[in-house]
């Protein structure tokens, strides 16, 4: 156990050093840097600024600094955003973000889970065709069809919520509904194939021979094996959604971590889209490896190696 | 001879040993013809009722994105006088004129835009550019996906564990981060590119279209190849393919010849399913503004020009909205039909 963590954590190190130098040298690799944009400034000003960030070094003592400096949880300070720190930055935005995020992603376990098991006990039937049809409609449409026509029916023409900010439970509804849509029909359809799965094993049929209500044996039986891959799934999408849509956010004027991510990237606040994409990288590591581990509780025979 | 009464000696004369007629070789023949796993395949993929609906739809759609606009009275990049936000079926005061002259006019079917061109013909030139990035990202991916996955399983070992990892790295790193900054960082060299001689076709295509086929081609293959290996890692056991090499037959040989012909139920319809979804990141990307070049409409485009006006005119959001809905929801199922059809250990 104890070895199994050790090659964990470094294998996540590992991953999260590869993420940081490639979205590191890839960025500068892009024409065009943080200063250029900005209106009336003279070239010293320009140079001045670059030696104040250290930009005018070479790029692989930029990347030398900057590894050793995020090694001590230095971020340093946002390029564009003057006077704030990319991890102040980070810690303001993500709240927002997640909490957004965690209802939605509760919302599609919740609904998605029950209505794919829904599905595979009634297969064939009247149930499990309404279910499909709401699932395969889920993915198909895109979170930004979505998004403008529940602005658009809900927001502008009913009334019924508000368009922009986050003050009340009512913010919520239209953000949720447009990020767990997707989510929630692919947990569906992932449920409803692996039950159908498990429906048809010998000890299903053994439980039901013995005498176990059907109420038991769906809980107790099927579901425990039938969620592994909807675990699978729920891993990366987490992390994905806790970060935050950069379409949702922008559509409904919500100040959380997606936008501010792609905005750093469109005005090349270098500093930013590290901090950003390193944390992302971190909550994504760290998912995997609860996903591992509830892997482990769902199911005892699955050895950690 | 006599016979004795309890002799076990069957009864021969000559004529049981006669050449067999024409009529009776016909009664030994097998009554069906063997099914090849095409032929199989595609009929169960007839009595798939959904799955045949969604080959009409695509095909109704492409009918509309590639041969129509080519005989449409209106161009996608004409902008007319006075036609600005009509209406869908409205005239403009010109027009009215015209037709009050007696001359023909054809009818702006979903309106016109701000610029004033006509709003059916940039839904068609939109799907046509949804469609095309959609199937060419796709073969892009098949291709890619398809060689490496088979690669990392076939040779095994630290080859499979160092390709695994970096497809593991690819996958972590937000797909939005590479997108924006690979269209950025391509966009200069490919406009280089377009003066080179030789590479003027570029600009047909237009460079930011270029660039989000590169940018499937280095990113979006992982899924597949996690798809063919964990196929091919299956099927390499299997006893033909030591039977192969025993015969000497090279890597290269078992690897075309072998295993990727026996996972082509997979390939055919991770591929189908591939489709939609690369028509629903050209749609993000567009709807991000880094998608196609001004004047030519993606879908994604057209839906994220209508959101300013969307009190006004929300029409012009709903019809592009739709239609890329119902693209995707058609792929989709055809996607699952062909599933169930090619490949039945997937069924479910």
């Amino acid at each position: 156990m104890t070895k199994y963590v050790i090659k964990r954590i470094f294998m996540a190190l590992v991953t999260i050093w590869a993420v940081a130098t490639i979205t590191f040298f890839l960025m500068n690799m892009v024409p065009g840097g943080p200063f250029l944009s900005e209106k009336a400034i003279s070239p010293q000003a320009q140079a001045a600024l670059e030696a104040k960030y250290g930009l005018d070094k070479p790029l692989y003592e930029q990347y030398v600094t900057y590894l050793k400096d995020a090694s001590h949880g230095d971020f340093g300070d946002s390029l564009k955003q003057r006077g704030r720190s990319v991890m102040g930055i980070i810690l303001t935005k993500f709240p927002v973000s997640a909490r957004v995020g965690g209802v939605a992603i509760l919302v599609s376990l919740c609904i998605g889970i029950p209505l794919g098991c829904i599905a595979a006990l009634n297969r064939g039937k009247v149930l499990d065709n309404l279910i499909s049809v709401i699932a395969t409609g889920g993915i198909a449409i895109p979170s930004f069809v979505i998004c403008t026509l529940l602005m658009y029916f809900f927001g502008v023409r009913l009334k019924v919520f508000p368009t922009f900010g986050l003050s009340s439970w009512k913010h919520y509804v239209m953000p949720v509904i447009s990020l767990s849509l997707y989510p929630m029909a692919y947990i569906m359809r992932l449920m409803r194939s692996a039950m159908l799965d498990v429906l048809g094993q010998d000890y299903m049929r053994t439980a039901r021979a013995k005498g176990v209500n059907q109420f038991k044996s769906v809980f107790k039986h099927a579901l425990r094996n039938a969620i592994l891959p909807v675990i699978t799934y729920v891993g990366p999408m987490t992390a994905y959604t806790l970060v935050g849509s950069f379409i949702v956010e922008k559509i409904f004027t919500i100040p959380g971590l997606g936008s501010e991510f792609i905005g750093s990237i469109t005005s090349r606040d270098y500093t930013l889209i590290m901090g950003t994409t390193i944390f992302l990288a971190t909550i994504m590591v760290i998912m995997n490896v609860i996903v591992d581990i509830i892997y482990k509780l769902v199911d005892p025979r699955i050895k950690l190696n | 001879m006599k016979e004795n009464s309890i002799s076990f000696q069957s009864k021969l004369n000559p004529d049981d040993f006669l050449p067999a007629t024409d009529a009776e070789k016909e009664s030994l023949v097998v009554m069906r013809e063997s099914v090849s796993f095409w032929r199989d395949g595609f009929r169960r993929l007839r009595r798939n009722k959904v799955a045949m609906a969604s080959i009409v739809v695509i095909v109704f759609v492409m009918f509309f994105a590639f041969i129509v606009p080519s005989f449409y009275p209106y161009s996608y990049k004409t902008q007319i006088k006075g036609a600005n936000n009509l209406a869908p079926m409205q005239y403009s005061k010109a027009e009215q004129e015209a037709i009050a002259a007696g001359e023909k006019v054809f009818p702006h079917i979903f309106g016109t835009d701000k610029m004033g061109r006509d709003y059916a013909i940039r839904v068609m030139m939109g799907s046509r550019i949804s469609l095309i990035v959609g199937i060419v990202a796709t073969a892009i991916i098949l291709v890619i996906g398809a060689v490496y996955g088979a690669v990392a399983a076939f040779f095994g070992g630290w080859v499979d564990l160092i390709m695994m990892r970096i497809v593991d790295v690819i996958y972590t790193i937000p797909d939005v981060l590479l997108i924006v900054l690979l269209s950025f960082a391509l966009k200069a060299p490919l406009e280089t590119l377009t003066k080179v001689p030789g590479f003027g076709w570029i600009n047909v295509l237009g460079t930011n279209l270029i660039s989000i086929f590169i940018v499937f081609a280095l990113l979006y293959w992982v899924g597949m190849a996690r798809m063919v290996r964990s196929q091919i890692l299956m099927l390499k056991e299997s006893d033909y393919v030591t039977a192969a090499k025993a015969l000497g037959a090279k890597n290269g040989r078992i690897i075309k010849k072998h295993l990727l012909t026996n996972c082509i139920g997979t390939l055919i319809v991770t591929t189908t399913l591939q489709i939609p979804s690369s028509i629903f990141t050209e749609s993000f990307l567009s709807f991000l503004g880094l998608g196609v070049a001004v004047p030519m409409p993606s879908l994604g485009s057209l839906a994220s020009e209508a959101i300013n006006g969307l009190n006004t005119y929300p029409y012009l959001l709903f019809i592009p909205a739709l239609l890329i809905s119902l693209i995707i929801l058609s792929f989709n199922l055809l996607g699952d039909g062909l599933r169930d059809a090619f490949d039945p250990k997937l069924k479910n």
